[in-house]
């Protein structure tokens, strides 16, 4: 059962470390925007290269 | 136009993706899942009848059950997330995969890992931890390979040309990082041999590490990165934006840090500390709020676009796994409700809720995924949606099959284990009986399995018709600028790198300082015993070691649990309630998490040695209508004595006091012993030679589990 007390300070740190990420996303801007986001992620395809030769074929 | 792109200044870059790394784990993905699934079929017909054990000691289900669970975990969604990670984590940073190099290790190292599981599984090398059950050397192997993994995942987003990480990669580093701790901890052992080793803790608190992995497994290996997959795939297929970015923020920040204390509702009623419990109850509750929460926010997606659900197979199946996830993540709180539990636990309905969430989750939502990655992968279109369509629906019938007859024979069990009359005894004393009544239900289950295995040899045969129909192509080419840190990106490149080292050297030193942890003061904490010690709770006796070596071996704790709740039809039933005294020198722990077979806490002297000698060659002997397979090998293969001495090391070296005389002395004392059976068992009939064969130290085991306590005057 002793090893509660080194479980209950593990998930304590695992807690701490991802509100510590959520802390350092926030500040880091990841949160500004809440509708982009959503949006950007659709268009991956949108910078494709089509002309390989002169690499300025931008859609 | 690329209105983002032309308001941005800086370096533009041109790029290509890693597809090829892709379909190898496609590939890897349907080879393993076809495995996995025909593995579960046959250990699901093996218990609806014992005759599909085949006699053999490999093919038996003690041994392959955990190969199956293996597979389907580690092999078929590992593959499934790594193919799906390298796709989406690509295209959602502008960036190619860090290192092509580390990507081919990471695939051919989890192959291998994955084969040597197969390769010792079945030959009874195990640790008998479930889902934890390879061994030292492969878990080291894991290891080294989820770091070539994180290296590789993170580099690239040190790499990336898009600022901001979207929510899927959120659910993979949690992933990443959650799964590298679990597995270290857990997995801490001492080696006896390249093939066996003993669990650092013992008893109560091996279970309750055992668990905490065992559920963050579930959370961090089959939730999370599908998590991850399905922001990726269900927006991607509808084309839509995910339905609320704000609700996947507030999803994942509570589903991760919630889910890693949920673990002890595995052990209710156990002797594990009642505030231990209330805690993994209360957090299990609370998990169904961010479960939802995803689930709906996924589903929702699908909003505008419901018609594209009908025709997409992507889309479709996607949508159906989003429904078994709500309705597993429902499932899986409500079982975790103390007096719910109590009826629930350690019946079918478990395995039935655990293939909710396998099968109609993470199989139905890879199948989405994979119909979406094959054509695009291969240039083409999928082969037939028709032949989609008809894998979507056997899948479906399967599935219901499988959930509702482990509902039946779950509640029919419970029922029948809990039966008391109005004099104050069981009405069904004989567990057989039990047995008996649901082994129909194993039928239907094992039919349901099968429609299951069928849906998915479809699926390969579609994606294998989709791939022969296309080609792989050149890599496209592709141009995005460069993320801007002004003076620092200006061909700088050892700046560049420099930038990069600090999140890898993050990832690398927590992996390190959680390994030192654990070594350095796991020990340390264990040596102080917070158990009140028992005096009489002896260790094990030399013979009874290689007798439990061989119960771990043939995977009994699969079967037969080896704890009794304080539950008044269960002291009845077994006998005094467990303590956890009784387990301090239970390295690893064997209380299982399933009665297929009846408790073994209190079997110790509850029948003479020749009853299991009858029992072990055939169970059917003594007990009519079981459906235990015959062990029949314990009859000839010679006892390793050998081997004794440096396992008692081991032992003693985890705490448990033996002396050096009960080292030096363990092969004469095991000797001993062995004669004692062996005259009591030629007494009653049997042949003289059975004195050196495995049957000896097993009959020895067993005729000790429980004995000390359950056997003496002492009161807790």
């Amino acid at each position: 059962m002793e090893i509660i007390v080194f479980l209950i300070p593990l998930a304590l740190i695992l807690g701490a470390f991802f509100v510590g990420c959520f802390i350092w996303m926030t500040k880091k801007g990841q949160y500004d925007d809440l509708e982009t986001p959503g949006h950007r992620m659709l268009l991956d395809e949108h910078n494709k290269v089509i002309n390989n030769n002169t690499h300025k074929g931008e859609l | 136009m690329n209105a983002h792109a032309s308001t941005r200044t800086g370096k533009l870059e041109y790029f290509s993706y890693d597809d090829q790394i892709v379909r190898l784990f496609v590939i890897a993905t349907v080879i393993w899942g076809a495995v996995a699934l025909l593995l579960g079929v046959t250990i699901a017909f093996q218990l609806a009848d014992w005759h599909v054990n085949l006699g053999l000691q490999w093919t038996t289900f003690g041994r392959l059950r955990p190969l199956h669970t293996n597979a389907a975990i580690f092999a078929f969604c590992g593959n499934a997330i790594f193919a799906g990670i390298y796709y989406s984590h690509q295209r959602l940073l502008k960036a190619r995969l860090f290192n092509d190099t580390l990507s081919k290790i990471h695939f051919w190292g989890w192959q291998l890992i994955i084969v040597s599981a197969a390769l010792t599984l079945p030959f009874g090398i195990t640790t008998g931890k479930e889902y934890a059950e390879l061994e030292w050397p492969i878990d080291i192997a894991i290891t080294v390979i989820w770091v070539v993994f994180a290296v590789n995942f993170f580099g690239t987003i040190i790499r990336r040309r898009e600022r901001h990480i979207y929510v899927a990669i959120w659910f993979y580093i949690a992933t990443i990082i959650t799964v590298a701790v679990l597995h270290i901890i857990n997995s801490l052992e001492i080696p006896v041999s390249i093939g066996k080793s003993y669990s650092l803790y013992a008893g109560v608190q091996d279970a309750l590490v055992q668990w905490w992995y065992g559920h963050n497994a579930v959370a961090f290996f089959l939730t999370t990165p599908f998590l991850g997959l399905m922001y990726y795939f269900v927006p991607k297929a509808a084309n839509r934006p995910v339905y609320s970015y704000r609700l996947s923020i507030i999803h994942f920040w509570s589903l991760v840090f919630i889910y890693i204390w949920a673990g002890p509702h595995h052990l209710l009623y156990t002797t594990l500390p009642e505030w231990a419990q209330t805690l993994g109850m209360v957090f299990s509750v609370a998990l169904w709020a961010p479960s939802w929460g995803g689930m709906i926010n996924g589903l929702l997606t699908l909003r505008g676009v419901w018609d594209k659900v009908r025709t997409d197979p992507v889309l479709k199946f996607m949508a159906l796994a989003l429904t078994f996830y709500g309705m597993s993540t429902f499932e899986g709180p409500l079982l975790s409700i103390k007096s719910v539990n109590s009826i629930a636990h350690f019946t079918d309905w478990i395995p039935g809720h655990v293939h909710a969430g396998t099968i109609g989750w993470n199989y139905l939502l890879t199948a989405g995924v994979l119909y979406f990655l094959v054509p695009r992968l291969w240039n083409t279109q999928i082969y037939s949606k028709a032949l989609a369509t008809v894998q979507f629906w056997t899948a479906t019938i399967g599935i219901i099959l499988y959930i509702v007859s482990m509902w039946i024979a779950g509640i029919s069990q419970s029922l029948m284990w809990r039966a008391i009359d109005a004099s104050g005894k069981l009405v069904y004393p004989n567990f057989i009986e039990s047995v008996v009544k649901i082994v129909p239900m194993y039928w239907v289950r094992a039919i349901g399995g099968t429609f299951v295995l069928v849906s998915f040899i479809i699926m390969i045969y579609n994606l294998y018709k989709t791939a022969k129909s296309g080609n792989v192509g050149k890599e496209e080419v592709y141009e995005a600028y460069a993320l801007d840190e002004s003076s620092i990106e200006h061909g700088a490149q050892p700046h560049r790198k420099l930038e990069g080292w600090p999140m890898i050297f993050a990832v690398l030193s927590l992996i390190a300082i959680l390994v030192g942890t654990a070594i350095e003061i796991v020990p340390a904490v264990m040596s102080k015993q917070y158990i009140t010690k028992m005096d009489v709770v002896k260790p094990y006796t030399p013979l009874e070691i290689l007798g439990r070596d061989i119960y771990i071996r043939e995977g009994c704790y699969l079967c037969h649990s080896q704890t009794v709740r304080p539950m008044t039809h269960e002291v009845l039933r077994y006998g005094k309630a467990s303590e956890a005294a009784e387990f301090v020198y239970d390295h690893p722990f064997q209380w299982g998490s399933k009665r297929t077979g009846p408790d073994l806490a209190r079997v110790g002297g509850k029948y003479p040695h020749m009853w299991h000698y009858r029992h072990m060659w055939d169970p059917r002997e003594v007990t009519p209508g079981s459906i235990m397979p015959r062990y029949t090998w314990l009859f000839t293969q010679k006892i390793d004595y050998g081997s004794l001495p440096k396992k008692m090391q081991v032992m003693q070296t985890l705490g448990v006091p033996y002396s050096k005389e009960d080292i030096d002395s363990s092969v004469a004392n095991a000797q001993a012993q062995a004669e004692e059976i062996r005259t009591n068992l030629v007494e009653a009939g049997v042949p003289q030679e059975v004195i050196n064969k495995e049957i000896v130290p097993l009959i020895a085991y067993l005729q000790r589990i429980g004995v000390d306590y359950g056997k003496s005057e002492v009161t807790p």
